[in-house]
Parts: structure tokens; sequence; C-alpha cells
């Protein structure tokens, strides 16, 4: 049992999750409520990460997170160190494919606050970020809850994208997926059968208290 | 405090209206689904702006589209009852009322919500509410905003009949607090005339008619917007017995009036919606006839309508009933106004929530 890499997985979706729960708030009020040209555009590529290899996308953020590329020389001239085969890399990369379940969640949460409660909590008085925080945020936050939850899991079982952008250095981006292939490669199926058994205890129970949780929400407000 | 309103619009709907509304009076816009008057109210609010609007209070403008001034809803002080209430669901009933305040007061909470009739119910979620009951919380939502105009988008539509018939006896006793222009928005004639001092009729976003409703009924074009079936007449009366087989005897303008159980106590004042193609005219006094009011007055004048019917509009002590009658009958019968004629009213013709109390002071 490669406890170090399980810690690196948690960790990673930890920051995965803390960074992208404004985003989830915020992008996927944003695309509930406003209509504008081209978002049928926007929501294709916030979905792409879904449809896409994670080859593909790990190949893209290579060149574009690379040493030789824009983004990756500004990270080595602010930070000197670079950003692919980092830990740093690594959650860039799970920002980028976690978008999906981060934002659609979120919006279908936004999306079922009927308009007419929404212009009732302005005609109340309330500014839109009045309202935002006393109606629209309780109202949609199962759908938020479930968009971090399914970030959390997904985060914990990425393995293609880590290893293309991250490889597979211990303590680093050797995440726990990524050492239960190392190890069922070495043939040492004893560890590989532990810590798959964990993850999927881990991914079961976190998946479980969601439903759970949103079940009580439905009950108290239906 | 009077509300002054203005909008002009081409699209999603024509819009061409211009009204006022003065402090505590209660104007009905009356007008079929897609007439206009959802997006007028909806423009007073903020929640909708037209090419050319203007919508001021006291003076002070809310929206003015040629001094490009639009405030947004939180902004205006505005009390909006929605069709289907728009409660907070999270919420309890307090918790509502306090949301629309500037600082949550349960204490004031609690009266508004007793001037309401909602006493002991604060701590009740919408869910667990009826919809006469949800009806009040908004109602009592729209109040504690303290609002200068008070918007009402068909707040009775969504209840049964029993429940609109108690909310209306509310909403008429409410009337004495409400110091602000109120607007009701209905397509219920019936509401409008029971509820409002004065009513605008709309037509295809245009005005039609605007006056009392006795001047709005006595209108052929208003009459036809709003459907010629809804022609009736409001007649004041006091209760004045009940009496053991059921029917309640009430002293109108003209003589008694008997009709099926009115709820009050005797020396209440009440007013009864007489519907004009419920009423029969004779020149004689009818004997031996099943109705049992019959009621004697002069004939105000005759409006001719657009299809077979005459509207013949009778004088009684100072109030009008309204029949409608096929114009051959008012030639058979020569009706000329100035003409003696006695108007005959079926007891079971006059529904229950065509009766409603007087407003204070009428």
């Amino acid at each position: 049992m490669d406890w170090t890499a399980l810690e690196l997985s948690l960790k990673l979706a930890f920051w995965t999750v803390v960074i992208l729960l404004p985003v989830s708030i915020l992008f996927g009020r944003f695309l509930a409520f406003r209509r504008f040209r081209g978002k049928a555009l926007v929501e294709a590529l916030v979905m792409l990460p879904l449809v896409l290899p994670p080859t593909v996308l790990g190949f893209y953020l290579l060149v574009t997170l690379g040493r030789n590329a824009p983004i990756g020389q500004w990270w080595h001239g602010v930070f000197g160190s670079q950003l692919v085969f980092s830990f740093q890399g690594l959650v860039v990369a799970s920002i980028l494919f976690n978008l999906p379940f981060a934002v659609q969640p979120a919006q279908r949460g936004f999306q079922a606050i009927p308009p007419e409660v929404r212009e009732a909590a302005s005609c109340c008085g309330m500014s839109p970020l009045r309202s935002l925080w006393k109606v629209e945020l309780p109202l949609a936050w199962p759908g938020v809850v479930t968009a971090m939850v399914l970030t959390f899991a997904h985060t914990l079982g990425e393995f293609g994208i880590v290893l293309m952008v991250g490889g597979s250095i211990p303590g680093e981006t050797r995440t726990i997926a990524i050492a239960i292939y190392d190890r069922v490669q070495a043939f040492d199926t004893s560890a590989a059968a532990t810590m798959s058994a964990v993850l999927v205890a881990i991914s079961l129970f976190t998946i479980a208290v969601t439903f759970a949780l949103s079940a009580r929400v439905g009950r108290r407000l239906g | 405090m009077a509300l002054e309103v203005m909008a002009k619009a081409t699209a999603p709907i024509p819009l061409d209206i211009a009204f006022r509304v003065e402090p505590g009076e209660l104007l009905a816009l009356v007008g079929h689904s897609g007439s206009g008057k959802t997006t007028l109210l909806r423009t007073i609010a903020g929640l909708w702006t037209p090419a050319r609007a203007r919508v001021a209070v006291n003076g002070t403008p809310w929206l003015d589209t040629a001094a490009r001034v639009n405030l947004p809803p939180h902004r205006r002080r505005v009390g909006l009852v929605f069709q289907n209430y728009a409660l907070f669901p999270h919420m309890s009933a307090a918790q509502n009322v306090m949301a629309a305040m500037d600082r949550a007061d349960p204490v004031e909470a609690a009266r508004i919500l007793d001037l309401v009739n909602l006493h002991g119910l604060g701590d009740r979620r919408p869910a667990q509410l009826s919809g006469g009951q949800q009806q009040r919380v908004a109602v009592a939502r729209a109040l504690a905003r303290r609002p200068k105009a008070l918007l009402l988008d068909e707040p009775f539509s969504a209840v049964d009949r029993a429940t609109r018939e108690k909310l209306y006896a509310e909403i008429i006793a409410l009337r004495a607090h409400l110091k602000m222009p109120v607007i009701l928005v209905t397509h219920d004639v019936n509401e409008a005339q029971l509820l409002a001092d004065r009513m605008l009729v709309i037509e295809k976003g245009q005005v039609v008619r605007e006056g009392t409703t006795a001047e709005v009924m006595g209108d052929p074009r208003a009459l036809h917007a709003m459907g010629v079936r809804e022609l009736a007449a409001m007649l004041p009366a006091t209760v004045a017995e009940h009496l053991p087989d059921g029917l309640t005897r009430l002293d109108g303008p003209s003589g008694p009036l008997f009709l099926p159980t009115v709820e009050g106590a005797p020396g209440s004042r009440v007013r009864v919606r007489i519907m004009a193609h419920e009423v029969i005219l004779s020149r004689a006094r009818p004997e031996g006839l099943s109705a049992q009011n019959i009621l004697a007055g002069r004939i105000a004048q005759i409006v001719p309508g657009q299809g077979p019917g005459v509207m013949v509009h009778v004088a009684l002590g100072g109030h009008e009933i309204i029949a409608r009658i096929t114009r051959r009958a008012a030639d058979q019968m020569a009706l000329q106004p100035g003409d003696t004629v006695h108007a005959i009213v079926k007891s079971m013709s006059v529904a229950r929530d065509h009766i409603a109390r007087a407003p204070n002071g009428e």
C-alpha cells in the first residue's frame, strides 16, 4: 500500500475542489441565467473533457504548459520551476479536466430555481449578491455539492491525464491511480488489490454521503 | 405618492398606455391574457423595460427612458404579489416576510402576518401551507417591503372558489391599511368590480376604457374587450335578516333583496354584483312569478350592443342595475329613457362570490 500516493491523490482532489468551487458557482450560475451568442459553443467547450480521450487533453497541456510555451516560460520565470511533471501542473490539468463535473450540476441546480423566485428576491429589495447568498445558493446548493463531490471522486480516479502531464514521480505526481498501474506492471497484485479496494471504498463513501444529504434537502423543501 | 406610468413598445407585444393611480386607490387592469397587463406590472416593478417608458412615484422617476433613468427592481420600493406567489421555499413564512425588510424584525413580521390572518403560522414553510395561506404570506411579504406601490398579479387565480371569497374579504378589510397606490391585474371582471375603485380595460396593449366600474360598464367597447357576458351592476345593500329558509333579506337602494345566505351580521354593508344577462324587465309589476326580487326603477339609458342585444340601465334610488335584453324585446316593449320598469332578479342567479363586504367608508 502506497500511502504517499493516496495522500497525494487526496491533496490533488482537495485543491481541485477548492479552486473549482467558486468557478462552479459563478460560471454555473452564469450559464444557467444568461443568454448570449455562442452559448452553445461555450457549453460544448465545458463538456469537451468528458468526451475527449485524456491523452488528447494531456497532449495539449504538455504543449501549452511545457518550458518552450509562453505559459510554461512565464511560470518558470515567476516560480523557478517547471509546470509539467510537477504537482502544480497536475492541479492545472485536473481543473481543466474536471470542468464538466464542476459546472454542469451547478448549472442544473441554478436552472431549477423558478425565474419568478429570483424576481421576487429582487422585488424584496435584495441586491444580486444578496439574492445569490440568501435565495439562490440555498436552493441550488444540492447541485453545487454534487458538482464538488463528483469533482473530488473523479480526481481520485483520474489516470490518463496524470500520466501524460505528471508522469510518475513519487511524492510529486504519482497519484494512487498511477501507483496501482505501477504495481500491476510489477506483478505486485496484492498491493494493487489493496489500493484498488481503498479507492473503491473512499469513492463509494463520498458519493453515498452526498446522495443521503441531497435526499434530506429534498424532504426539507418538498 | 401617486404612481404615474407610461409605456410604449412594439415587441414582444405592442404597448401604448399611460395611466395614473392615486395613493390609497385600487386600480384594476382588466384584459384577456396577452393584452399586456402583466407586462405593464413587470415594467413598474423593473423586471422588464419597454422601448419607451416612464414610471414615477410621487414625481420621482424609477424609469425614464428619455432621461436614461432605470433603477433595478431592488432599488424600487415596490411590493409585488406574483401569480404563483414565488415564495422562498427554504424559508419559513416569517423569514419570507423578513426577507423583504431592510432590517429583519421578527416583531414587525409577526404584526404583518397577523394583519393577513396568519397568526401563529410564522414558523411554517410554504410547502406546509395551503394555497390561500401562501397567498397571504405573499401579500405580507409585499407589505413588509413598505412599498410605494403595491402590485397584485392575478393573486386569486391559483386558489379554489371558497378560498377566493375569503381572500376577497381580507383584501377589502386590508384596504384601510394601504396608503399607497395599488394595482390589481386580473382577467376576472367580477374581481375587478368587487375590489377596485377604478378599472382600466386593456386590449392589445391599448387602453379601451378607463373609469369607475359603473362608467366602464356603460361603454360597449369596453364590454367587447371584457366579454359582454361580464356586464354587471354593483348594488350596495345592508344585511337585514337571516331567514329560517336559508335566504338572507337585504335592504337595497329600492326595497328588499332576497338572496341565498349572505355572510355577515345584520347591519353589515355589502355590495352585490348582479349580472346583466340574468335580469328580466317588465313594464307592469308581475304577479305569480317565482323570482323573489322585483325592483322598480326608471330607465336611465339604453346602450345598443354590437349583436342582437341592448343594455338597459335602470336607475334605482341613486344606483343602477343593468339588464341585457334583446333589441327585439326592447322594441316590442317600446322602451324609452325615462320609462318606469320593473327589474326582476332571481335569488339563485346571484353567485356567492359575487357578494362582498363593502369597503370601509362606503
